[in-house]
């Protein structure tokens, strides 16, 4: 007798509800770059600045001497203006082959032919993006909260500064949002994941670019809406309530964020798909 | 057999499907019915067979028609009908980055499986279709028969009931194409998995399938069970002559008898009943001036119906 008239058996176990095969594609990608070593010590790296703020807020409340070292609440707007560069090399190890490297093995194809809508695999995928660099953004900005207060031995600082904690939130889930969908959106044009990180790169630096040599002409920053960065910045300078750095209206910037996201959900919504229909 | 008694017996039924790329019309007004077992989808390439599944998977939104998998409507509940088949498609496929076992259980997971039930199927599984010692190789080190082998083994990871296979010897050597054809044989005949089998290769789908439907230019050409299609409605003789062939092949077809060309110059001609036999063959020869070489009955083949069906000559 063949050895496979042994060994299928028909399953008699149970199933789980549709609903939640994005946890199990989330899951599956933040293991696969937990095993990294390489990936974990850029992780590692990125937490660097947190140690560093850690440090600087135990002096500040141990001698009143280095009183100058004191945070307020510019320093955690600091904190995430330095985070930005973090966020930028992650995004782009991690979402630039999420869709890419899927569509290059025909896997998109494996994925929905399963029972799983397209938002489930696109929820999966955005999940992977939003933890990795919500543990450089959000979790590590609250955990300064949380130190400084414990530093402090009372709650004077929070509660003088109440809107810190909406304003860290806020302003965290902007930059993470904004890099997952726009990286996510581009890693499903190709099949090359270095192709879609040379494009963000390239995207990045080329607004950035624009914004420069216009602003260099112009004399007004008022054009600060072309850079990617430059929005960013301008809303989460009004989210922690601080004088906005650019002459761009803040509502103008998170417009553009705002037409980003949805611009690379409508690009999501019809690259992802079973089959690539070419006419 | 009553109408109920009918959609019962069919696992996948189309309804007026119509599906158009752009200008091309991939199928047109596709009315079909799929019966629990193992049915061949056969057609030459481009024939629609794969749109008809990708159709049914819900890949594609039919311009018009109604399609049935399971009983469930393919527009209603894409989600239920997925969790109850298995695709394997034609393209070579996996999840990047991950071993054998990995994958499978990935796939028994998103199916809806629990994680350990889901490894401990993909274990099985693998040893199923015969890569028992390789589950722990990536998958992206695999020979294109292994890479056929991993995707009939996530297709089955969740116990489908139906499982659409979509030219799964496609690339593999011919040792490793009997055991795939072993493997679709045994799902469908032993172990109680409906299949569809979508192939341009008449032989796999004769050794594998008890049912055909035979898809050519984005229609139906015939459909229905292997042996009755071969069976009743003529003769079918291997012919050799010497002469003008072409002609004599326009003279069969003015008389009534298909000809189609096999690998050797021998020619098999399928002679209708209303004809009577061999004797039909003798006298258009004659009448032609053309001598019969070579002249032997034959078992209708598959080959025999798909020429028939699909206009061959």
């Amino acid at each position: 007798m063949p050895i496979h008239d042994q060994s299928y058996r028909h399953y008699g176990g149970g199933r789980g509800v549709p609903g939640r095969s994005w946890a199990v594609i989330a899951w599956a990608g933040i293991r696969s770059f937990m095993r990294k070593r390489a990936f974990m010590g850029l992780m590692l790296f990125a937490l660097s600045p947190f140690v560093v703020r850690a440090v600087q807020f135990w002096i500040a409340s141990q001698y009143p001497q280095a009183s100058v070292l004191a945070p307020g609440p510019e320093t955690f707007r600091q904190f995430l203006e330095q985070q930005d560069f973090f966020v930028f090399v992650i995004t782009i190890w991690i979402g630039s082959g999420l869709i890419a490297n899927d569509r290059r093995a025909n896997a998109l194809q494996i994925y929905l032919s399963k029972p799983l809508m397209r938002t489930e695999y696109i929820a999966g995928k955005l999940a992977i993006l939003f933890v990795f660099l919500s543990l450089v953004t959000l979790a590590p900005a609250l955990l300064l909260l949380l130190l400084k207060i414990a530093f402090d031995g009372n709650f004077a600082f929070l509660k003088n500064n109440l809107f810190l904690i909406p304003a860290i939130v806020v302003g965290s889930l902007l930059q993470v949002m904004l890099a997952s969908f726009t990286m996510l959106a581009l890693s499903s044009l190709s099949k090359s994941a270095r192709f879609v990180g040379i494009m963000y790169v390239g995207i990045t630096f080329f607004t950035t670019a624009m914004f420069g040599a216009l602003y260099a002409i112009t004399g007004t920053s008022r054009v600060s809406w072309i850079s990617v960065g430059a929005n960013i910045t301008q809303v989460v300078d009004v989210v922690f309530r601080l004088k906005p750095r650019y002459a761009t209206p803040w509502q103008v910037s998170l417009l553009v964020i705002i037409a980003l996201i949805v611009v690379s959900i409508s690009i999501l919504e019809r690259r992802v798909r079973g089959v690539e229909v070419v006419t | 057999m009553d109408t109920a008694a009918a959609a019962a017996a069919n696992v996948v039924a189309l309804d007026g499907v119509t599906v158009i790329y752009g200008k091309n019309q991939a199928l047109k007004n596709v009315t079909a019915r799929f019966v629990k077992g193992a049915v061949g989808l056969l057609g030459p390439n481009g024939a629609g067979k794969s749109t008809m599944l990708k159709a049914l998977l819900g890949f594609v939104k039919p311009d018009q028609g109604r399609m049935t998998v399971l009983d469930l409507n393919v527009a209603e509940s894409p989600l239920a009908i997925r969790a109850r088949i298995g695709y394997m498609p034609e393209s070579d496929a996996h999840i990047p980055g991950m071993n054998a076992v990995t994958f499978v259980a990935y796939c028994g997971q998103l199916a809806g499986l629990p994680a350990v039930d889901a490894m401990q199927r993909a274990h099985e599984v693998l040893q199923y279709v015969g890569l028992g010692e390789a589950r722990y190789r990536n998958v992206e080190t695999y020979s294109t028969g292994m890479k056929q082998r991993i995707k009939l083994a996530q297709a089955l990871v969740h116990d489908p009931d139906l499982l659409f296979l979509d030219e799964p010897t496609n690339g593999m050597d011919p040792k490793g194409r009997d055991e795939m054809l072993e493997l679709v044989r045994d799902l469908g005949h032993n172990k109680g998995v409906s299949l569809i089998l979508s192939s341009h290769l008449l032989p796999d789908v004769e050794y594998t399938c008890d049912h055909v439907v035979v898809m050519d230019k984005g229609q139906i050409a015939t459909q229905g069970p292997i042996n009755e299609l071969k069976g009743p409605t003529g003769r079918v003789y291997e012919l050799r002559i010497k002469g003008n062939l072409p002609g004599f092949i326009e003279a069969l077809a003015k008389e009534g008898m298909d000809t189609h060309a096999t690998d050797e110059d021998v020619m098999r001609v399928f002679v209708p009943d209303a004809l009577g036999n061999h004797q039909a063959i003798f006298k258009a020869a004659a009448q032609f001036g053309v001598q019969v070489r070579h002249l032997r009955p034959s078992v209708p083949t598959l080959e025999d119906v798909f020429a028939k069906a699909v206009g061959e000559d």
